[in-house]
């Protein structure tokens, strides 16, 4: 756009020329403080994991150490808190969600969209009423259910209360309304089961609401310290963030540079998984939009 | 659509349009069951529960309990701690609010018109909120030591005082706050980057022909109308994300110093889940809820209105 209008205007005064890259470089100028800012803690974190203790408070910051400490600082993280299996926990409890989150909500937006039964208006309704919702409202009375049924301190207590998500629902619905009509009906006459129409035919139409939502659920339960912290209490099923935590209070959280090693460690999986697939977290906000 | 399918199929394999229907109705039953069952154990279920459990005394374990009316109610009015938090909470909404949506959408507005960078800034300003805020919030902490820290150090050698971000009460909100922002620029950003993409370039030569080609003018007459929706529904996530602030909390102050950053979730999580006052905690999660409701309906109204494809 810049280059074909300088083409095909008669070249700009110089005074123009000249505001016009004062003004660029007062944007990038802007925008580097800004990315300094935001890069600061990931850059603390990298160079403190391979720095030895008596280096990371020193009183000029160096990027890289005098002397290359990370493979005593990682040893020691992964040797004192049981990082990988943290991670794991992770991997169990996000994917376990997920997927049950898809296997319920798709057919039921489908059914939302598409089906005419009764109590649809109202099960719309309850939905929305859902959206509302915030997650730590229910909280209480579930710890008291999953206490009473003594099922605090499982994989199961931390992924339940997250099995239905409204919003799975909502953004579903939304997008199998524009599914033509003209298409399932022919299914029908075909002798295709609703259940065939809703899992071989409408859902891999779906495929960009999937992948976006499937980004914002993983990533909400992937950080989320509250609700794993009320009904976790044993190390070993700790999800990223509470192991981080318990790695934090424990006598080690004084040797800096192995809880440098270990927080590279819990953040790594998701901000390398986002370098790779930019663009499809980028859409899948923009989809969402909700937090 | 109908008449060309009866050419084709045998009239009497076609289904007949009521027993069509009667298909249509049983699926939909089905299909909506397990979502509507667990919609009433995860969500319904537990509200009514609150409601209930907040005009009692139960508590934890306790064999008994007794009907108290709204004594719960005038117990949180008067509770120091409650106040405090109900305050901080709001402290921290009004300057994180403001913050991470203008900032977010000064970013977004500078980086939108930029080519071979944009990439790269859109990347480090999202970092964040892929990154596990726990982890992250730990490193915050290093580097606000009030004596050994980064950021001390680098103010030190620019001549200011060092400050004790983390425990100087007057401090400790506006820190926290910084931190919040810090999060979620950049998921904020990408909202109003959609935004700004979906407003057609002719706007803005229209407005060149009228002469207003400042990029203030610009901003004023274009951009900030067109942006209006996006804006509003920013704003309004904004609020319920730093209303539900917690993570901060529990990791780098749990509350201190002497209350100053006692929120209200997390006043509620110590009551319910570490002192097991039960009936008192429902109370307090009533009254968080009744901050946060009108934020979310008109989030979710919002939503509906703007999701269509």
């Amino acid at each position: 756009m810049r280059i074909s209008a300088t083409i095909a205007r008669p070249p700009a005064p110089v005074a123009v020329r000249m505001r016009r890259l004062v003004s660029l470089a007062l944007v990038h100028a802007v925008l580097i403080s800004g990315a300094v800012f935001m890069l600061l803690p990931f850059v603390f974190m990298l160079t403190s994991a391979i720095k030895p203790p008596g280096e990371i408070f020193e009183a000029t910051f160096r990027l890289w150490p005098r002397q290359f400490y990370g493979w005593q600082n990682f040893d020691s993280a992964l040797n004192t808190a049981p990082l990988l299996r943290f991670l794991f926990n992770g991997l169990v409890v996000c994917g376990g969600i997920l997927v049950v989150q898809l296997l319920v909500a798709i057919p039921c937006a489908y059914a939302l969209a598409k089906l005419s039964f009764p109590g649809r208006p109202i099960l719309f309704s309850l939905v929305l009423l859902g959206l509302c919702i915030p997650v730590q409202a229910p909280s209480l009375p579930l710890y008291i259910a999953f206490a009473e049924l003594g099922i605090l301190n499982t994989y199961l207590s931390m992924m339940l209360p997250f099995f239905l998500s409204v919003f799975a629902i909502f953004l579903f619905r939304q997008f199998f309304k524009s599914y033509p009509d003209e298409i399932i009906q022919a299914a029908r006459l075909d002798g295709v089961g609703e259940f065939e129409i809703v899992w071989r035919i409408v859902v891999p139409s779906a495929w960009p609401a999937i992948a976006a939502f499937s980004i914002f659920s993983v990533v909400a339960h992937w950080n989320d310290l509250y609700w794993p912290l009320i009904v976790v209490s044993d190390t070993k099923l700790a999800t990223p963030p509470l192991g981080m935590m318990y790695f934090a209070d424990s006598e080690l959280g004084s040797n800096y540079g192995a809880l440098a090693a270990g927080a590279t460690i819990i953040t790594a999986p998701l901000v390398v998984a986002f370098l790779i697939a930019r663009r499809h977290f980028i859409a899948g906000i923009t989809m969402t939009g909700i937090k | 659509m109908t008449t060309v399918a009866a050419q084709i199929t045998p009239l009497d394999a076609a289904p007949p349009a009521s027993r069509q229907r009667w298909i249509e109705r049983l699926a939909g039953l089905g299909f909506a069951a397990p979502a509507f069952i667990l919609l009433v154990l995860t969500n319904l279920a537990p509200l009514a529960a609150l409601a209930f459990l907040s005009f009692t005394n139960y508590e934890l374990g306790a064999l008994d309990f007794s009907f108290v009316g709204l004594k719960n109610f005038g117990t949180a009015l008067q509770d120091p701690v409650i106040r405090r938090s109900v305050t901080n909470t709001l402290l921290y909404v009004a300057i994180v609010v403001p913050g991470g949506v203008l900032i977010s959408l000064l970013v977004a507005i500078l980086i939108h018109r930029r080519k071979r960078t944009r990439a790269l800034y859109e990347v480090i300003y999202f970092l964040p909120v892929t990154s596990t805020l726990i982890a992250m919030a730990t490193m915050w902490q290093f580097m606000l030591h009030p004596t050994l820290g980064l950021i001390n150090q680098a103010l030190k050698s620019l001549g200011f005082a060092e400050a004790a971000f983390l425990s100087e009460p007057r401090l400790v909100i506006p820190t926290l706050a910084a931190i919040g922002i810090w999060q979620l620029v950049g998921f904020n950003m990408v909202l109003f980057l959609a935004g700004l993409s979906a407003i057609p370039r002719d706007l803005y030569e229209a407005v060149d022909i009228d002469g207003a080609s400042h990029p203030i003018d610009r901003f004023l007459k274009v951009t900030w109308p067109m942006l209006g929706p996006t804006t509003m529904f920013v704003t309004v996530t904004t609020f319920i994300t730093a209303f539900k602030i917690f993570d901060t909390v529990a990791v780098m102050t749990r509350g201190g110093p002497g209350g100053a950053s006692e929120v209200l979730l997390y006043a509620i999580y110590l009551e319910g889940f570490q002192y097991f006052h039960m009936s008192y905690a429902a109370t307090l999660t009533l009254v968080f809820l009744a901050f946060t409701l009108v934020f979310s309906v008109l989030q979710t109204f919002i939503l509906d209105r703007r999701v269509h494809y």
